[in-house]
C-alpha cells in the first residue's frame, strides 16, 4: 500500500537518494540545511518514524520520570494520589544524590550487585558454552538431525511462565518428580528452593534451560554461514578435528557471537520472570537479583519506596551501559566495526 | 527467492557430509548426548502434558499415566474465563506480530541500506532500550496509559510489547538485509521504482526468513509476557492468559490440575507458531541476529 501513495513524491527525492546513500551527506551548501537533509532522508526517517515514536513515549517518558524519582523521597506517602474523591498532591522533596550515595554504601545493594553478576556471568557462560556444543553437533550429518533440532529448541517455543511453573512443579520438595527420584534411589529430597545455595543452583539451572535454544539456534546459523572451503582447506593442510575448531570455527562463530553474548548477558542480568516466578527471590533474600529487588521496593514492600527502587533502576542501567560500552571498545579494538 | 538465500546453507552441508567421516563409537558418543539433552529439553513440557491428563487429586504422583482423563480441562474451560483469557491473548499476540513485523522491517531496512543523521543514535537507543529493567518502567507506563484510556485495552499491551520486541527485531533485521545485496535495490531503483517501492516489491519477498524469525520472536513475546499483563488488565474477562494462569497459583495455593490443562492449551499456538517458523529460524538468525 506505501506503493501507490508514495510513488510520485519520491520519484522527485529519487536522485538525492542515490547519492545520500553512497556518499552520506554531502554537506557543502548551508543554505538551508535542514530543508535539505528532510529532501534526502525524508524516506529514510520516514520508515524509523513509529519506532522513534514509540520508543520516544513509552520509554522515553518514564526514563526522565524514572531519574527525576531518584532524586527524591518518592514514596506511598507522599506521591500523588487520590484517596475516594480527595486528591492529595504530591509532596515528596528533591533530595539530590542521598539515594544514590545509600545504595552505594550500603551492604544492599553491593550485596545484591554481587549475586548479579554471578548469576549473570554463570548462565551466559554455560548456556553459550551448551549452545555452542550442541550447535557444532547439530551442524553434522547425522541421523534425526531435525528432530533433535526441534527438540531441542522447544523450550524456546513454550512460554516463559508455562516452563517456569513447570519446573517449580519439579522441584517442590515434598511432591516434586526430582525428589522422587532421589527418594528412588534412598537419596534424600535436596530442598532445590528453599535452601539459598540449592536455590542459587536451580534458577541458574532454569534460565540455562531456557537460554540454550536461542544460543543454539544462532550460533548454528553462524556455523552454517562458514564457507566449507575454509573447512577443507584446513584439512589439506593437516589440521586436526580440534585445531579446526579453534581456527576456523571459533573465528567464523565471532561476529555471531559477540552479538549474541551481548545480547544474552543483557537479558540475564534483567531476568525478571524466572527469578521472580520460582522463588520471589528467597529463600530470605538469596536469589534476589537487582532488578527483581528494584520491583520488590516499588511494588513489595510497605510504604512503597519509589526512589529507592529508581535509584536501583537507573544503576542497573548505568551498569549495563557501561558493560556496552567497554565491550564494544574491546572488539573495536581487536578488529571488528560497528 | 527464498531458495537464493538458503542454497549456501545446504551445500555447506553437503560438503561436511561428503567429508569427515565418523567411527561408530564417535557417532554413539554423539547420539547419546543429543538424546540426553532432548530429553531434558522436553521433559518439563512433557511433565505436565502427562500432569494435566491425570485427575487433579493425583497431580503429584509419579506414575507416567493415572485414570487418563479430560476432566482438567473440561473443568477449565466450564469453571473459568479461559476462552475469553485465550481470545484477549489472541488479539493482542496477534497485532504484536503483525505491526511489530512490519515497524521493525522498514526500521532495520533503513538502517541497513541508509546513511542519515541520528542513525548511530538510533542503533544505541535499539541496544539500550534492551537494558531498561521491566520494574522500573512499569509504574510509569502504566500511569501513561491510564492518562492515554488505554488501560484495560489490548492497544495498550500491544504498544508496550512493541517496545519489547521491536528493539531486537529491527537490529535482527537490519543483519538480514545486510545479507541481500545492495545491487538488487540498485536495478529497482533503475527500473523505476520508489525506494519504498523498491522495499516492499523486492526486498520483503527476499526477506522472507528474516521475517518469519521476526514473526515467531514478536510472537512469543507478547505470548508469555506476565509482568506488563498482570499490571494493565483488571477484571476477570479482561486478563490475557498470563494473567488469568497467576490466579490459579496465587488464590488457593496451587491448582494443579486447572494449571497444567491450562499451561498445554497456552503452549499450543505458541509451539505451532514455532513450528511455522522453524524452517526459517536458522537461516534467518544466522544472517539476522548474526550480523547484528
Amino acid at each position: 500500500m506505501a506503493v501507490h501513495t508514495s510513488q510520485s513524491v519520491a520519484k522527485a527525492a529519487g536522485d538525492d537518494v542515490a547519492r545520500g546513500r553512497s556518499r552520506g551527506t554531502g554537506k557543502s551548501a548551508p543554505p538551508s540545511k535542514l530543508r535539505r537533509a528532510l529532501s534526502v532522508h525524508w524516506y529514510a526517517w520516514t520508515m524509523v518514524a513509529p519506532v522513534v515514536l514509540v520508543i520516544g513515549v513509552i520509554i522515553g517518558y518514564p526514563l526522565v520520570r524514572g531519574i527525576w524519582l531518584s532524586l527524591t523521597d518518592a514514596d506511598e506517602r507522599n506521591v500523588a494520589r487520590s484517596i475516594g474523591v480527595n486528591k492529595m498532591p504530591a509532596t515528596y522533596e528533591f533530595v539530590g544524590l542521598d539515594n544514590y550515595a545509600d545504595a552505594l554504601t550500603g551492604n544492599q545493594f553491593l550485596g545484591t550487585l554481587g549475586w548479579t553478576l554471578v548469576w549473570t556471568v554463570s548462565c551466559v557462560t554455560i548456556t553459550f558454552c551448551l549452545g555452542m556444543a550442541l550447535a557444532n553437533i547439530l551442524n553434522r550429518r547425522i541421523a534425526g538431525r531435525s528432530a533433535y533440532r526441534m527438540a531441542l529448541i522447544l523450550p524456546w517455543a513454550i512460554p516463559g511462565f508455562v516452563s517456569v511453573f513447570a519446573w517449580r512443579f519439579l522441584y517442590n520438595e515434598n511432591n516434586g518428580l526430582l525428589n522422587k527420584i532421589l527418594g528412588g534411589a534412598g537419596i534424600d529430597g535436596i530442598p532445590w528452593l528453599n535452601d539459598p545455595a540449592w536455590a542459587k543452583f536451580s534458577v541458574i539451572a532454569v534460565n540455562v534451560w531456557l537460554g540454550v535454544p536461542f544460543m543454539m539456534v544462532a550460533l548454528l546459523g553462524g556455523l552454517q554461514s562458514i564457507p566449507s572451503e575454509q573447512y577443507e582447506a584446513a584439512e589439506m593442510d593437516g589440521a586436526t578435528a580440534w585445531q579446526r575448531f579453534r581456527h576456523v570455527t571459533l573465528p567464523g562463530l565471532r561476529p555471531v557471537s559477540t552479538t549474541v553474548v551481548l545480547l544474552s548477558t543483557i537479558w540475564t542480568f534483567n531476568m525478571f520472570p524466572v527469578i521472580f516466578l520460582l522463588t520471589r527471590g528467597g529463600p530470605g533474600e538469596a536469589t534476589q537479583i537487582l532488578v527483581t529487588q528494584a520491583y520488590k521496593f516499588s511494588f513489595e514492600i510497605s510504604p512503597r519506596d519509589f526512589a529507592q527502587s529508581s535509584t536501583w533502576g537507573v544503576l542497573i542501567l548505568v551498569l549495563l551501559m557501561l558493560f556496552a560500552m567497554v565491550y564494544r571498545r574491546v572488539l573495536r579494538t581487536q578488529g571488528d566495526n560497528w | 527467492m527464498t531458495t537464493a538465500t538458503a542454497t549456501p546453507a545446504r551445500h555447506s552441508a553437503r560438503k561436511v557430509r561428503k567429508r569427515g567421516e565418523r567411527s561408530p563409537a564417535a557417532s554413539l558418543a554423539l547420539h547419546l548426548t543429543l538424546i540426553v539433552t532432548s530429553v531434558i529439553a522436553v521433559f518439563p513440557v512433557l511433565w505436565v502434558l502427562l500432569t494435566s491428563l491425570k485427575p487433579a487429586k493425583y497431580a503429584s504422583t509419579t506414575s507416567f499415566f493415572k485414570e487418563t482423563t479430560f476432566e482438567n480441562y473440561t473443568n477449565l474451560i466450564k469453571d473459568t474465563e479461559f476462552l475469553s483469557w485465550f481470545a484477549n491473548s489472541v488479539i493482542v499476540a496477534g497485532l504484536s506480530t503483525v505491526i511489530g513485523v512490519f515497524v521493525s522491517a522498514t526500521t532495520g531496512y533503513a538502517v541497513s541500506r541508509f546513511r542519515f543523521p541520528g542513525k548511530r543514535g538510533l542503533m544505541w537507543t535499539l541496544l539500550v532500550t534492551q537494558m531498561f529493567p521491566v520494574a522500573v518502567l512499569i509504574v510509569p507506563i502504566y500511569n501513561i496509559m491510564s492518562t492515554m484510556g488505554l488501560l484495560n485495552q489490548p492497544a495498550g499491551l500491544v504498544i508496550t510489547y512493541l517496545t519489547i520486541s521491536v528493539p531486537f527485531c529491527a537490529w535482527m533485521m537490519k543483519g538480514f538485509f545486510d545479507t541481500i545485496p545492495r545491487e538488487i535495490d540498485e536495478s529497482g531503483q533503475v527500473d523505476g521504482l520508489t525506494p519504498f517501492g523498491t522495499f516492499w516489491r523486492l526486498i520483503l519477498p527476499l526477506a522472507k526468513p528474516g521475517l518469519a524469525v521476526t514473526a515467531f520472536y514478536s510472537f512469543i513475546t507478547a505470548w508469555g509476557e506476565v509482568a506488563y499483563a498482570s499490571a494493565f488488565m483488571v477484571g476477570d474477562e479482561n486478563l490475557t492468559l498470563a494473567g488469568g494462569l497467576q490466579k490459579f497459583v496465587n488464590q488457593y495455593g496451587a491448582q494443579w490440575g486447572p494449571m497444567t490443562a491450562a499451561s498445554v492449551l497456552i503452549a499450543i499456538p505458541a509451539a505451532l507458531v514455532f513450528l511455522f517458523a522453524q524452517k526459517h529460524l536458522v537461516t534467518g538468525m544466522s544472517a539476522g541476529a548474526v550480523k547484528g
